[in-house]
């Protein structure tokens, strides 16, 4: 056990794995960037369809089903589905693996994205929409002083949920061949390396645990009852 | 004024209309209470003077503009309007809750600041709640500042759903009754609902009494409702205490007061005694010039001077303000079995069971 444990530490003291394509901070960022790609284009299909949807009180039936379709995809499934059909473009603009993986990572993403604006939306308290509407604001005004700022927490306690997923399942586009944390992994069950599997999982969890605190504490902060809630204390 | 023509409501899907067809035109400055069962299309017809319910036909006219020809949003801010709920923005405090419809209407922001110190003096609020938010205050508190944000950009016509249902009995009469002196200070039209019987002949200075499906039963000032219940379903409504509240409705003042059982504290036991005899009773209030200084019993009443007595104090003070009612409730819950009314002037004069029925007959 020690001596395991003195081996990671001469993993992470060797220069030789802090440059290159396999060196820690090559794989980190193309992890980190892949995430980060795949969460935007799930909030930019998401969110304006949830929040809309929220707005106007309707298509929960729409909801229920994104939920449980979300629940039922099985993203190594849709990996290998996906990735034969990107080869041509994998070829030109991005590595082996890179598109298949993105694709499984917004489709991971969109449903927790979507289920939590729209919540959040929809569920104001009617009677403060009334108000607001009976006070003469617009319908765009209803939403942009009204609800978007109350939503906003549970807004981005979706787009948390969603990041810490996808932060952790990236890890598998190195079974594609695309260089990720889990390349770490991958290569080193193939070569019986346990101190390298070990290395790429302790990343990939601390990555995720240092995503769930930031995303959180981020949500606290645009929280619009802060002030509130503070001042109870 | 408010003009409503064959206003009808048919929600989707819905069988019967929730407002069959209503016509009712409400004077500038009155204070209508629309009143009615649950089902009576009261709320409904409210919200369709602001088009928070679009009317499926008829006309709705406001200060003599038909409410369909303008946008929605132009037309509600300038009506102020007050539900139960209240709606404050939980996420904005208090003076940004008043300044809601001024900041929409685009008022420069000193112009907003002094408006939001007026109001806030107006509904009776602490300035030092300026700054808190909704969450922070009580429930009449709350109400309050949703009356102040109604009436924030000083809209001639104010629309209140059930405006102090949420609030517990005591804080309620309290609302009501400041509301009511707001009102005569202010003399806005106001057209409030309410599913309290008490409350719409109190408040209103003219009631309308609506039937399931928007059916007018009666309109009219409160006093001639329960004078006059234009119909059966309206005598029901107003239930079997209908004298009591009439005489809620009417001031102490309305009524004949006899000078009763009182004597000079200058005056001797002789004459005190003379006193009870003639009203027959086995009490005597005694008064120092206009002032009424209380009761004593005969049985107190021997050879001291009425000077050297100590007089026991009128459990009820009535003013000529106060209400029959409670006039009532003073005669019978007291030892002397009448009500003293005194002004500012000193004693007016007392009165007794006789004197209250007699104002209900009449």
């Amino acid at each position: 056990m020690i001596d395991f444990l003195r081996e990671v530490g001469a993993w992470f003291a060797d220069p030789a794995n802090w440059t290159g394509n396999r060196g820690l901070p090559g794989l980190l960022s193309a992890h980190v960037g892949l995430t980060l790609a795949s969460l935007a284009v799930s909030a930019v299909l998401a969110l304006p369809a949830a929040v809309y949807l929220g707005h106007k009180r309707r298509g929960g039936a729409l909801v229920v089903s994104v939920v449980n379709i979300g629940r039922a995809v099985p993203t190594f499934g849709v990996m290998g589905v996906i990735f034969p059909l990107t080869l041509a473009f994998s070829a030109t603009a991005r590595p082996l693996g890179y598109w298949a993986t993105f694709v499984a990572m917004v489709l991971l993403a969109m449903p927790p994205m979507f289920v939590n604006a729209y919540t959040g939306v929809r569920d104001v308290d009617p009677a403060l929409v009334e108000a607001a509407r009976g006070m003469g604001m617009t319908d765009r005004q209803v939403l942009t002083d009204v609800e978007l700022p109350l939503a906003l927490p549970l807004v981005m306690a979706g787009i948390r949920t969603a990041a810490v997923a996808v932060v952790a399942t990236v890890t598998l586009s190195a079974w594609l061949g695309y260089g990720s944390l889990g390349t770490y992994v991958f290569v080193g069950f193939a070569q019986r390396d346990q101190v390298l599997v070990f290395v790429g999982g302790l990343a990939v969890a601390v990555l995720a645990v240092i995503t769930e605190l930031g995303l959180g504490g981020l949500e606290r902060l645009v929280d619009p009852l802060r002030a509130i809630r503070r001042r109870r204390r | 004024m408010i003009r409503l023509e064959s206003v009808r409501k048919v929600f989707p899907g819905a069988t019967a209309p929730a407002v069959t067809s209503l016509s009712l035109e409400i004077p500038e400055g009155e204070f209508v209470t629309l009143v009615g069962p649950s089902g009576c299309g009261k709320t409904t017809t409210l919200k369709m003077i602001n088009r928070i319910i679009e009317p499926t036909s008829g006309t709705i006219e406001v200060g003599g503009q038909d409410v369909l020809s303008i946008e929605p949003h132009l037309l509600r801010r300038s009506i102020g309007y007050v539900i139960q709920q209240v709606g404050l923005l939980p996420h904005r405090t208090v003076e940004q809750n008043i300044a809601t419809v001024p900041r929409l209407l685009g008022w420069p922001r000193d112009r907003i600041e002094a408006r939001v110190a007026e109001l806030v003096e107006m509904v009776g609020l602490e300035h030092e709640m300026r700054d808190r938010y909704p969450a922070e205050l009580s429930g009449g508190q709350q109400q309050r500042v949703g009356v102040a944000r109604a009436l924030a950009a000083d809209p001639p016509v104010l629309l209140m759903d059930e405006p102090f249902g949420a609030v517990d009995p005591i804080v309620r009469e309290h609302l009501q009754m400041e509301f009511k002196d707001l009102w005569r200070r202010l003399g806005k039209t106001v057209v409030f609902v309410t599913h309290d019987i008490d409350e719409a002949v109190r408040m209103g200075t003219r009631v309308a009494i609506l039937n399931i499906g928007g059916v007018l039963e009666q309109y009219d000032r409160p006093e001639e409702i329960l004078a006059n219940p234009a119909s059966e379903f309206v005598a029901r409504f107003l239930g079997e205490e209908r004298g009591l509240r009439r005489l809620g409705l009417l001031p102490v003042s309305s009524a004949t007061l006899e000078r009763g059982p009182v004597v000079d504290v200058s005056a001797g036991p002789t004459e005190a005694r003379a006193v009870m005899d003639r009203h027959e009773v086995d009490w005597v209030g005694l008064l120092d010039g206009n002032r009424l200084l209380g009761w004593v019993p005969a049985s107190e009443i021997g050879s001291t001077p009425l000077r050297d007595l100590e007089p026991r104090e009128f459990l009820v003070r009535l003013r000529p303000d106060d209400s029959l009612r409670r006039a009532l409730d003073a005669v019978v819950t007291s030892r002397t079995r009448v009500g003293v009314v005194v002004g500012d002037e000193g004693y007016l004069g007392m009165l007794d069971v006789e004197t209250v029925a007699e104002e209900i007959t009449e």
